[in-house]
């Protein structure tokens, strides 16, 4: 591209985000949130993982996250890390040590609750999954997913796709014409997200629910069992937050405000190509 | 290091929790969420079939150890002399929105027919055992004690003393007469253990473990659940709101 050319893309502001996208992406920032720390406080109540149909104290625990009398622990198969301050031992704001598996900040509510913490998870529970149908139907209908989820062929190119990594993992980022779109590991991140990992995190909370593996055994079936269903929702909503940590520091490096606001109006001022 | 980590993220969290922790003592908002309960046992019984049977295992399912959680001895006198004399005078009530209060002995429910089932207990904190139950299926004794069809409710009054009331659950007609809803006198082939109840605790298998009433000596039909306890139908209902539809 000519340095004219590239002169008069860079800084012109292009639409980016439609209304259905960015009313989701907010409503679904809430409700996400909303659900990673209410579920922490349920898994407080037990603070074990197994696999298979059944699971309590006596059986062997893959994950646990517990206290000796001196330190908070974290057991994963035969490793054992200490984690005093956040994990299984932390003091919390009123000064008083606390043996809970996941500290008060990180939970819904702050004290323990699980009572307290099922009505905020089972309410937000229905936001999440409404809105993520009328997204996917608004989606499919104005060709969101379609035309800027979809990649192309070549995109799906290894050496299109090892290229990009290598792009992103230099911080450079995509500038003029091309900012106004996904690149492919957008792509494949976000298509990840809506299609993998939300119904499996909405799966596997109904796998764990009685009333629903009595109605349609086929999902706590599908998934080998309610612990193993219990352990899927809690390694999905752990890749959930790995993805949310890389998507804020994706944002940062490509410039937080331009691309708030571009989530906030639609509207996107486009980056300099880089040389 | 920790103290400026800790700073900046309780200034990134503090309003969203503060925020969270201000609305869950909001009553207001808490019925805001309390409407999910009613949405989720709707659409559970729209979309699935309400006399879906829970899953039965196999004996090579069995867990190891059942565990027992909540009351594990009832501790009072009156319980502890019953467990002496093996159960011998206990009695079980029926009574309420019935035409023939009823109160039978273990003998007397023992003999009546009885329904075995190899089923996964889910507890409300997140672990699950499967154990084996016997026992008489509630209908049976709904049937012979003449429920009227006014009755819209099953309450289970136990023996199991929680400060000053006693453990009580409730509930509905569709659970109730439900073919795997059962009065459970045995665990494993043994007599029902005291952890778990014995010598009678309801299983109602589509639901969360603390449904399942242990040490009922009292089945009460009632058209509504205003009159018992505080009116919200359990005991952990009343007192800790967990949901009263606990097939979630």
């Amino acid at each position: 591209m000519a340095a004219d050319a590239t002169k008069s893309t860079a800084g012109r502001t292009v639409f980016r985000h439609r209304l259905s996208t960015r009313a989701w992406h907010w409503l679904n920032a809430l409700t996400v949130i909303v659900m990673l720390m209410s579920g922490l406080m349920i898994f407080n109540a037990h603070p074990r993982l197994y696999w298979g149909h059944a699971g309590a104290n006596a059986d062997p625990a893959w994950l646990e996250i517990g206290a000796t009398p001196t330190e908070g622990i974290l057991k994963v198969g035969a490793l054992t890390l200490p984690t005093t301050g956040v994990l299984g031992r932390w003091t919390d704001r009123h000064g008083v040590v606390q043996t809970r598996a996941f500290p008060g900040w990180a939970t819904i509510p702050t004290d323990y609750s699980l009572a307290g913490a099922r009505r905020w998870h089972l309410a937000f529970a229905w936001v999440l999954v409404i809105g993520g149908a009328l997204y996917g139907v608004a989606s499919l209908i104005n060709r969101h997913i379609q035309r800027d989820l979809a990649p192309s062929r070549g995109e799906l190119a290894p050496r299109h796709i090892w290229r990009d990594i290598k792009d992103h993992a230099r911080g450079r980022l995509p500038g003029g014409e091309a900012a106004a779109r996904y690149n492919i590991l957008q792509k494949l991140s976000y298509l990840a997200v809506i299609f993998g990992l939300l119904p499996l995190m909405v799966l596997s909370g109904l796998g764990m629910a009685p009333g629903v593996d009595a109605g349609w055994p086929w999902i706590v079936d599908l998934l080998g069992g309610r612990q193993s269903a219990r352990s899927i929702h809690f390694l999905c909503a752990t890749a959930l937050l790995g993805f949310i940590l890389v998507h804020l520091a994706m944002v940062v490096i490509a410039g937080p405000i331009n691309e708030i606001r571009s989530m906030i109006t639609g509207r996107y001022r486009l980056p300099a190509e880089r040389a | 290091m920790w103290s400026r980590r800790r700073l900046i993220g309780s200034l990134a969290a503090a309003p969203l929790v503060t925020g969270c922790d201000r609305l869950t003592y909001s009553e207001g908002f808490r019925d805001g969420l309390r409407a999910a309960e009613g949405l989720t046992m709707a659409a559970q019984r729209l979309i699935s079939n309400r006399s879906a049977l829970a899953r039965e295992f196999d004996e090579a399912d069995l867990s190891p150890v059942f565990r027992s959680n909540g009351t594990r001895h009832p501790g009072s006198p009156a319980y502890a002399a019953h467990a002496a004399a093996g159960f011998a005078d206990w009695r079980l009530r029926i009574d309420g929105l019935v035409a023939r209060p009823l109160a039978l002995s273990m003998a007397q429910i023992r003999s009546l027919p009885a329904r075995t089932q190899i089923t996964r207990h889910d507890c409300v904190e997140g672990w699950s055992a499967i154990g084996k139950w016997t026992g008489v299926p509630l209908k049976l004794l709904l049937d012979g004690a003449g429920a009227s069809p006014r009755a819209r409710y099953i309450v289970f009054h136990c023996a199991d003393d929680m400060g000053p009331v006693r453990y009580y659950e409730s509930i509905d007609m569709v659970d109730a007469l439900h073919p795997q809803t059962i009065l459970a006198w045995a665990l494993n082939g043994q007599p029902l253990p005291i952890a778990n109840g014995a010598p009678l605790r309801l299983r109602v298998e589509r639901q969360l473990g603390y449904k399942h009433a242990k040490y009922v000596e009292r089945i009460e039909a009632v058209a509504s659940l205003a009159a018992i306890g505080g009116g919200k139908g359990g005991y952990w209902e009343d007192r800790g709101d967990y949901e009263w539809y606990a097939g979630i």
